[in-house]
């Protein structure tokens, strides 16, 4: 039981510490694949140690929900950093969430952000927050679907046993797995902001999606909102790993393997953020009703392949 | 083993029948679909490999030949010719026709259960595959409002008619395949010829125009 | 304990009586008679979670005609219903006690009256074992209500919203009445007793369930006869919108349990598959239309439409599960749709409770002129936010456990064995997933358009709630937290509900949930725990907040971020029509809109919008019509002429000579 708290907070402290050099090193190689020189993987550590040290300024309208939000939303992430499987199934907090606690806690965050955007009672706010919003809906239940075709694969909702179920069995092609890839591979481009979706580093206000909602923060609440989008990042990232990409997990109470495990995460975080820039190079931003569509698809295929799992294997 | 590779390639051919429906710009419906004829050739040639059926290695690279490299040829001297790079305008909004795709797939897949029990072929579970992927690119070429998308649902419904096949029966006497390949070949170049009519009839390849033909 | 019970819904009818009382002190009547009402339903709570736990128990009360008395009767389903009753009418009571010190005395006495004769017509629902009884207090609820919906029958549109509410009640009443015909099967009386002993073929089954479920789902408001709902539910008070969307509709709930669970008995699956089309109609129509609204009463109204389409849906996989012979699948089911309707009960009149205290503060209904409330009504704003995150289905609040179970349901799919059921639970599932992040952005939109940001027009000054108010929201605040917080045991106590009445029961490993970990299955394949949840990020959020102020807390207060424009005001933020505008954009086809666009020559440029249902131009216009071409054939026999009715009175008598020897 100790052992198992102790690798619970070690992995949620990896996790939470290693998010930064995802971001940094997936805009590294956005760099070099458009043929610029790349800053330095570590950026975003000097920016996040830059933005603890400013004063925070707060907007005379903003209220206290203004305040509280990059907590909670850091908390969230926090959360479901520890829920995820990525180093070994034997997590005591597991069990506490499953997949469909795990989209809810991305839910509150979505929403919590929303709300704060709303509070400062700017044109840009409820831009940012109408269009997150139109994105969320459409994305979340394309999330839980694909999510619930791995657990019909694997019956059960506890990302541990998905975890085992696909990883430990002897290597098959699941089609409805296909499928729900490439709709999670859609959500996870609109969830974190990504082009197709959304342009990170755009400056334009009438472009932007996630950036509009965080307009009004600065120094430490911009810089927990920053931490925070970067761990929801690699979260996708391992829930993705759990699910379509599972062998490397230390089973439970196999300390040995841990090195191996932590061996296969970096090898595949580091896959992951190089795929990621690819794709964001090769798409170009999609007007916002169009996003509708994609997203719509990203749903669609992902109900198809709840289907297939049904009308193909049983 | 093989049985779940040709599964994942029925899968993978179902999934590009969705991404055809949910396509706008025509190039990529013509890469579309010169991938669907190379998945279609690998499963053709994996239910060869593994029941030892020869003469579906001859069927494997005909569709090769033909759906992969051939026809797509055709299709972009065709477009560049005719000039046309314009964005596919539907009937019906793109959601309302991937919903309308899978209500279609629930109901070919409903279809194909009994019959699936029925037949002895190691790739009967995809029976109902082929069955939506043909019902799919009906309902492609219902939608379109432009012709070369119509001529390219029309020829992904051969398709999916040559895996139904292949997965009912380990496909058509050789005979039969040949010259439903040549009828497709023969059917394009018609279709190549017929665009160029109707372009210099009604100086657009807009169907609706067609309605124009009717008895006032 | 039913004499217990018995004699707090009578306490309730002596309150509304003494009310009444013309010596008595208006100002005491709010003071004293709402409180003590309050603590009646209290105490009918408290007895209603006992009755889950005991055998059922009967009484024949000597009262009613002298041949038929009334049967009652306390088992845990009754139990449960008068749990949600008293629990929440406890809340909405004390918040009447400080909502209604601005009426007139007059007025308060009748709204005294009608409101506590409206909750004892509730609980001689729940708590009736026959026809006839059950007949008596539905009709004195829908007339109850009726009075409350008119009680500013000055207007011309709340008299009209009170017509169509009394008409689509009675017709559901109707139905209900004939759907009790149809089980009696000619034999017997019409206590309860005897329904359930009686036989039904299964023809006669199904047109029993089809009656019940037209009957009832008038009164719940389904698809297409909900249209009533959104005129009616604005129109009353709002404690009375409270309790007409949080209770009322959920006696239809227990109408439609009580006769498909108990009175018939054999559920088939196909009567399940009918109820999750229509649920799922019902839950994404009503989300939709929802959305679409401006006035914060009837986009509630929408929304109740919406919530009661996700309890249909648990309702119907869980038909669909017991058809099948899965009766444990079917027990989640049960236990799902029941628990949504205990929480919708709760977090719906929270919400409709602060809204009367917006329109009691700033006179306003219209979300396009709130705006900043937060400032002015902090108290108000947190018991609405918990509102609106238990609504939205957020972890760790009460929302999130029951859709939790009604996926854990439909996850179960895989046992049904027939091939295209089991292929359709799951896309039930995801049409309940589209409406609950569909809720989440409309409840968004009515948070940060109403109490977030800057007020859109100049309001007078706005004050926060009275003590009574803020007691009564935070009642049903803490309903949702502890609901959230500790689902088992409410899953415990709807498990024994649904045992009696089905005689199935989750496995034993679920009924190990302790309250800490809610296991509807077996932990393997499901399990989930709030507080460890709620305790993590708290912690989280503690901790970073400690480290984060200990390196420095500075802060300086500006102006927000105005991109270049200082003249920025506040009709610039985003209007609720605004902020639907995408969803109108993507379900165009939904709506009926009509659309007025500013054209290049006008001179006063206009725009406005008005989003209309279709239903009234595809039922209810056509029905009226047809009615109205009945009536005025009917009418021809009024001639005018005594002769003539006369002549109709000599026909009917030499009829009944020649027929009736």
């Amino acid at each position: 039981m100790n052992a198992g708290v102790a690798l619970q907070v070690l992995q949620s402290i990896l996790v939470v510490l290693i998010a930064p050099l995802v971001m940094g090193w997936v805009n590294v190689c956005r760099a070099w694949l458009q043929n610029r020189s790349a800053p330095s993987v570590w950026l975003p550590y000097y920016t996040l140690a830059k933005l603890f040290h400013k004063d925070a300024i707060i907007a005379h309208t903003a209220s206290p929900l203004f305040r509280w939000m990059p907590y909670v939303l850091f908390g969230c992430m926090w959360l479901a950093a520890g829920i995820v499987p990525v180093l070994a199934t034997d997590l005591p907090f597991a069990p506490a969430a499953d997949i469909i606690a795990l989209v809810g806690v991305f839910a509150m965050a979505r929403v919590a952000t929303a709300l704060a955007a709303m509070d400062t009672g700017t044109a840009f706010g409820g831009l940012g927050a109408r269009r997150e919003m139109m994105v969320g809906f459409l994305a979340e239940p394309a999330m839980l679907m694909t999510l619930f075709t791995a657990a019909f694969i694997s019956g059960s909702t506890q990302l541990a046993t998905i975890v085992d179920t696909l990883a430990h069995r002897e290597f098959a092609i699941y089609p409805s797995l296909a499928f729900a890839g490439v709709a999670f591979l859609m959500v996870l481009l609109a969830e974190n902001a990504r082009i197709p979706v959304d342009n990170p580093t755009t400056h334009l206000e009438l472009t932007m999606i996630h950036e509009a909602m965080i307009l009004e923060y600065s120094a430490r609440h911009l810089a927990l909102i920053e931490w925070a989008v970067a761990i929801k990042l690699v979260a996708y990232m391992t829930i993705g790993f759990a699910l379509f990409l599972p062998w490397g997990i230390a089973p439970a109470g196999d300390w040995g393997a841990l090195p191996l495990a932590l061996a296969a995460l970096g090898a595949k975080l580091a896959l992951a953020g190089a795929g990621l820039a690819f794709l964001e190079t090769l798409l170009a931003k999609m007007r916002i009703f169009l996003v509708a569509e994609f997203l719509s698809t990203a749903f669609l295929l992902a109900v198809l392949g709840m289907l297939i799992h049904f009308l193909v294997h049983a | 083993m093989l049985s779940q590779l040709v599964n994942l390639l029925a899968a993978l051919l179902l999934l590009i029948a969705f991404a055809m429906l949910a396509q706008r710009r025509v190039l990529t419906l013509i890469k579309l679909f010169a991938w669907q004829g190379l998945t279609l050739a690998a499963a053709t040639a994996i239910v060869a490999y593994a029941t030892g059926q020869t003469h579906l290695y001859f069927s494997a690279g005909l569709t090769l030949v033909l759906k992969v490299i051939l026809i797509p040829w055709l299709l972009h001297r065709l477009i560049d010719r005719l000039q046309v790079k314009w964005d596919i305008e539907t009937l019906l909004n793109i959601p309302t026709t991937m919903l309308a795709g899978i209500g279609l797939a629930i109901f070919a897949f409903a279809l194909a259960a009994p019959i699936a029990q029925m037949a002895s072929t190691i790739t009967r579970s995809t029976l109902g595959i082929a069955l939506a992927s043909v019902l799919l690119s009906f309902l492609m070429m219902i939608v379109r409002r432009k012709a070369v998308p119509q001529v390219i649902g029309f020829l992904s419904m051969e398709n999916g008619l040559f895996f139904a096949a292949t997965s009912a029966t380990y496909g058509m006497p050789l005979v039969v395949e040949l010259g439903v390949a040549l009828d497709v070949l023969v059917g394009t170049f018609i279709f190549g010829i017929f665009f160029f009519h109707i372009r210099e009839q009604f100086d657009s390849l807009d169907i609706r125009h067609m309605e124009k033909l009717k008895d006032e | 304990m039913l004499a217990a019970a018995l004699v707090a819904a009578l306490a309730w009818l002596a309150i509304g009586l003494a009310g009444l009382v013309p010596a008595g002190n208006a100002v005491l009547a709010r003071r004293v008679l709402f409180p003590l009402g309050a603590a009646v339903g209290l105490a009918l709570a408290a007895i209603g979670a006992q009755a889950a736990w005991t055998p059922a128990e009967t009484l024949v009360a000597p009262l009613g005609l002298p041949d038929l008395p009334f049967h009652l009767r306390l088992d845990p389903l009754a139990g449960f219903f008068l749990l949600l009753l008293g629990a929440v009418s406890a809340g909405v009571s004390t918040y009447c006690a400080g909502y209604f010190r601005d009426e007139t005395p007059l007025r308060l006495r009748l709204i005294c009256l009608q409101y506590h004769a409206f909750l004892a017509a509730m609980a001689f629902v729940i708590l009736a074992d026959d026809a006839y009884l059950f007949m008596v207090a539905w009709e004195t609820m829908a007339l109850a209500s009726y009075f409350l919906v008119t009680t500013d029958h000055q207007r011309p549109a709340i008299r009209n919203a009170g017509f169509l509410y009394l008409l689509v009640a009675h017709i559901g009443a109707l139905a209900v009445l004939l759907c009790f015909g149809v089980m009696h099967t000619g034999g017997g009386d019409y206590t309860f007793d005897a329904l359930r002993e009686a036989q039904l073929s299964p023809f006669w089954a199904s047109v029993a369930f089809l009656l019940a479920f037209f009957g009832f789902g008038a009164k719940a408001g389904l698809l297409p006869l909900h249209a009533w709902l959104p005129e009616a539910h604005p129109a009353a008070p709002s404690p009375v919108s409270a309790l007409m969307s949080g209770v009322m509709i959920k006696t239809a709930i227990y109408g439609m349990v009580r006769v498909v669970y108990d009175l018939i008995g054999a559920v088939r699956w196909e009567w399940g598959l009918l109820v999750l089309v229509v649920g799922a109609a019902t839950a994404l129509f009503g989300i939709l239309f929802a959305l679409a609204q401006q006035d914060l009463k009837r986009l509630l109204a929408y929304s109740s439409v919406e919530n009661i389409g996700i309890v249909l849906l648990g309702l119907g996989m869980s038909m669909v599960f017991f058809g099948f012979g899965q009766p444990q699948a079917g027990m989640l089911g049960l236990i799902a749709s029941l628990y949504h309707a205990f929480n919708h009960a709760v977090f719906k009149s929270l919400l409709f409770l602060g809204a009367g205290s917006i329109l009691h503060a700033t006179g306003l209904r219209d979300l396009n002129a709130l705006g900043g409330l937060l400032r002015r009504m902090p108290a108000v704003a947190f018991y609405f936010l918990i509102g609106t995150l238990s609504i939205s289905a957020l972890p760790p609040l009460n929302g999130f456990v029951s859709e939790w179970l009604t996926f854990q349901t439909a996850l179960q799919a895989p046992l049904i064995e027939h091939g295209v059921m089991r292929s359709l639970v799951p896309l039930f599932a995801a049409t309940l997933a589209l409406s609950a992040a569909l809720t989440a952005m409309c409840f968004v939109k009515v948070y940060g358009v109403a109490f977030l940001g800057r007020p859109r027009t100049q309001q007078p000054a706005v004050h926060d709630a009275s003590l009574a108010e803020r007691l009564g929201l935070a009642w049903l605040s803490a309903g949702c937290v502890v609901l959230g917080l500790f689902p088992s045991a409410l899953l415990l106590t709807l498990n024994r509900v649904g045992e009696s009445l089905t005689g199935a029961s989750l496995g034993a490993a679920a009924l190990e949930s302790s309250w800490f970990w809610l296991v509807p299955t077996e932990p393997a394949r499901a399990s989930y725990s709030p507080v460890i949840f709620l305790l993590v990020v708290l912690a989280v959020v503690l901790v970073t907040i400690r480290v984060v102020l200990l390196y420095h807390g500075r802060v300086r207060i500006a102006d927000p971020w105005d991109c270049g424009f200082p003249e920025q005001s506040t009709r610039m933020q985003d209007t609720a029509e605004g902020f639907a505008q995408p969803i109108r954009q993507i379900f165009g086809p939904v709506y009926l809109l009509r659309r007025h666009l500013p054209g290049p020559d006008d001179s006063h440029p206009r725009y406005s919008v008005k989003v209309e249902d279709r239903h009234w131009y595809w039922v209810y216009l056509p029905l009226a019509r047809l009615a109205g071409i009945l009536s005025a054939k009917v009418a021809l026999l009024q001639r005018g002429r005594i002769s003539t009715y006369l002549l109709y009175s000599f026909f009917t008598l030499i009829a009944l000579l020649v027929f009736v020897r």
